[in-house]
């Protein structure tokens, strides 16, 4: 008797007003409950925007030496007015560097560098990986060995160990090192959407725009590779992560982005010598990497847990 | 079991030929003259026929294909440029602190983060699973050679005259040297023989050496020189598997057995240790392993910044300096460990949980 009159108003209401939330809604609303989430998001946020308003953000030209032009020395310590520096001397947020830049317009500009590292070679990996996962799904046989063990191959090597290879083959660079960096974890979405393509090409809705003569790529394109885009998303966001992270580490060692450009992982590497004398050199570009890679890792985590379907409605 | 493993190792003979391919192709696309490249500029005209010869540079790419496989498999790894030795011996000598290092770094991660994992899976939601889950997403997302650097500002020079000093590079401090134990024992070694490098590789090992020599002292300021390096390089498999042990443990917490334990009156440490933790951690044992490839990548940056002349450092100095047989090998010997430890890992795994279908 009490179970009956709880259950009524429900149906009812199911029955009545409520309209349907597209995929993505539901998708939305999910991502941001998760207080990680919005976090990431924020912080992401503020990333874009100070790339796309360097030139307004930044005090001064990041490659600019300012040598005759101002009053300071190599590595100078951060003066900020706010916390009691002398009022007299020009304020520099983040200091001095070795080269007697303005660290803080560096780190400004530097964002649009990991942005561009993270989302060219994720693109370039996400590209390839899916073309040679659907090509192995769908064909089988040979060719999916072949492809496969390749994949299997790539893998066998430590990301970064083969992305400094290759960087040592190519020659030092930022686009080798976007390079480097993107084919070292095509093997990642090639499985995603193997997997995803062996799981439904045998359907029947698959079967079924076969049997009305659709040409394979139509059918790949419409019917299975939609299927691949929940968890490749989620492998792209966490992916930006490591591909800044493992870029970084190429461009601190030396391989990644020349001098001057502002790039964080590069800066750091250059005065890592100085760490005992002049901190903030390698303090700022490091908790700016941290932060990036923070952001997508939050991002990541947040659209995995809003995608599952296994947690709807928790 | 046995015809398990023996099929998982027959299946990684085409992965392992695959890297012999992308290893000699490494080798081959050195930019400009092979000989001048790996002889020095100076070679003459003379020195490099002769070179090229005796390598089978002047045959097919793929003679000179099974002439590297043949080379390989019977140890020969070529002879550096820098130091003008054979590779192997380089390897023998350097391989252990990297190992050392590595190993060390795995045990901090898995002595800290399971424990953290099942703390936040039981008090789920607690302060002290927000904080775990903090950390172990700040712990993938700080650059190890930052976390490096900072650790060795905060321990060498913050903490300089406190008893948390820490030096911050070198393996060994100035005054303490490492008398390989075959030495010390008067054991013959000209380095000859796979017996006689074994003794050599195990000498190197300094805490191994340390301990069966009896010599605490060294055994003491190796370890002190261990840790800073180790604690960086161990973040982010902490950080990995923390979370692992986590969702895994959560996701065995929410199953009909562990009601059923419960329901059968058993107090939640049987519970929690002897049902749930024991299922929960078989894939944690996968993501250990696969943690290694990320350990000997970090390698090269964690014994750049504290001056360990370990694999990673001697890999990273050869690009800069055009070694590339060192490159080659080292690539080569780093990728075989990273496929001998999946296989393991791989057969372990079946081996520990019944459930796997051995066919």
């Amino acid at each position: 008797m009490s179970t009956a009159t709880v259950e009524e108003p429900t149906v009812a209401k199911i029955g009545s007003n409520v309209k349907a939330e597209s995929l993505w809604a539901v998708t939305m609303r999910r991502f941001f409950k998760q207080r990680n989430a919005i976090v990431g998001t924020i912080i992401l946020l503020i990333l874009v925007l100070t790339a796309i308003f360097a030139p307004y953000i930044a005090p001064y030209d990041p490659i600019q030496v300012l040598i005759g032009v101002e009053d300071v020395s190599r590595r100078e310590k951060p003066c900020v007015h706010l916390l009691g520096c002398d009022p007299e001397k020009s304020q520099h947020l983040m200091g001095i560097d070795g080269n007697v830049r303005d660290q803080f317009s560096r780190i400004v500009y530097g964002s649009r560098y990991s942005l561009l590292i993270g989302f060219t070679t994720v693109s370039f990996a996400i590209i390839i990986g899916t073309i040679l996962g659907a090509i192995a799904g769908y064909a089988g046989g040979i060719t999916e060995d072949v492809i496969m063990r390749m994949m299997d191959v790539l893998l066998a090597f430590p990301s970064l160990l083969l992305a400094i290879a290759i960087v040592a083959v190519l020659g030092p660079g930022l686009q080798n090192t976007l390079l480097a960096v993107g084919i070292v974890t095509i093997p990642q979405y090639a499985r995603i959407v193997r997997s995803s393509v062996l799981s439904v090409k045998e359907q029947e809705y698959v079967e079924a725009s076969r049997a009305l003569g659709a040409s394979p790529f139509h059918i790949l394109r419409k019917r299975i590779l939609p299927n691949s885009l929940t968890p490749l998303i989620v492998a792209a966001t966490l992916g930006i992560a490591t591909a800044i992270l493992d870029a970084a580490a190429l461009s601190f060692l030396g391989f990644g982005a020349q001098p001057p450009a502002p790039e964080w992982g590069a800066m750091l590497g250059t005065e890592r010598g100085q760490i005992f004398s002049a901190p903030h050199l390698v303090f700022f570009p490091g908790i700016a990497i941290s932060l990036t890679v923070l952001a997508f890792n939050l991002l990541g985590d947040g659209l995995r847990d809003a995608l599952d379907p296994r947690l709807k409605g928790k | 079991m046995i015809q398990y493993t023996l099929r998982r190792l027959i299946a990684s003979i085409p992965v392992l030929f695959g890297i012999l391919l992308v290893t000699f192709a490494l080798g081959r696309s050195v930019p400009g003259d092979p000989c001048k490249a790996i002889l020095g500029e100076r070679a003459s005209q003379a020195t490099c026929e002769e070179f090229i010869k005796t390598r089978g540079l002047d045959r097919s790419i793929p003679e000179q294909f099974a002439i590297y496989m043949r080379d390989v498999t019977r140890g020969d790894l070529g002879n550096s440029i820098k130091f003008s030795r054979p590779v192997m011996d380089i390897i023998i000598e350097r391989m252990p602190l990297t190992i050392e290092l590595s190993l060390a770094a795995l045990i901090l991660a898995v002595l800290v983060g399971v424990p953290l994992g099942i703390i936040s899976a039981i008090r789920r939601n607690s302060p002290i699973d927000v904080g775990t889950m903090l950390f172990a997403n700040i712990g993938v997302s700080i650059p190890v050679f930052f976390l490096g650097l900072m650790l060795a500002y905060l321990f060498a020079v913050m903490l300089a005259d406190t008893p948390f000093h820490l030096p911050p590079s070198g393996r060994l401090p100035a005054g303490v040297t490492s008398t390989p134990f075959y030495e010390l024992w008067g054991w013959e070694n000209n380095g000859e023989g796979i017996w006689q490098n074994l003794q050599i590789f195990l000498g190197n090992l300094y805490i191994f050496n340390a301990i069966i020599t009896g010599d605490w002292t060294l055994l003491k300021a190796a370890i002190r020189h261990l840790i800073l390096p180790s604690v960086a390089l161990s973040t982010i498999p902490m950080a990995i598997i923390a979370r692992m042990t986590r969702s895994s443990m959560l996701e065995v917490l929410g199953l009909d057995y562990i009601r059923t334990a419960r329901a059968k009156g058993l107090n939640f440490r049987q519970v929690t240790f002897k049902h749930a933790l024991r299922n929960a951690l078989l894939p944690v044992v996968t993501i250990v392993g696969l943690q290694l490839g990320a350990l000997l990548g970090g390698a090269v940056l964690t014994e750049t910044i504290f001056g360990l002349a370990g694999v990673g450092r001697t890999l990273f100095e050869a690009i800069t300096g055009r070694d590339y047989p060192i490159v080659q090998a080292f690539t080569l010997v780093i990728a075989i460990i990273f496929v001998a430890a999946n296989l393991i890992v791989d057969i372990s795994y079946a081996y520990l949980d019944p459930r796997i279908k051995l066919d």
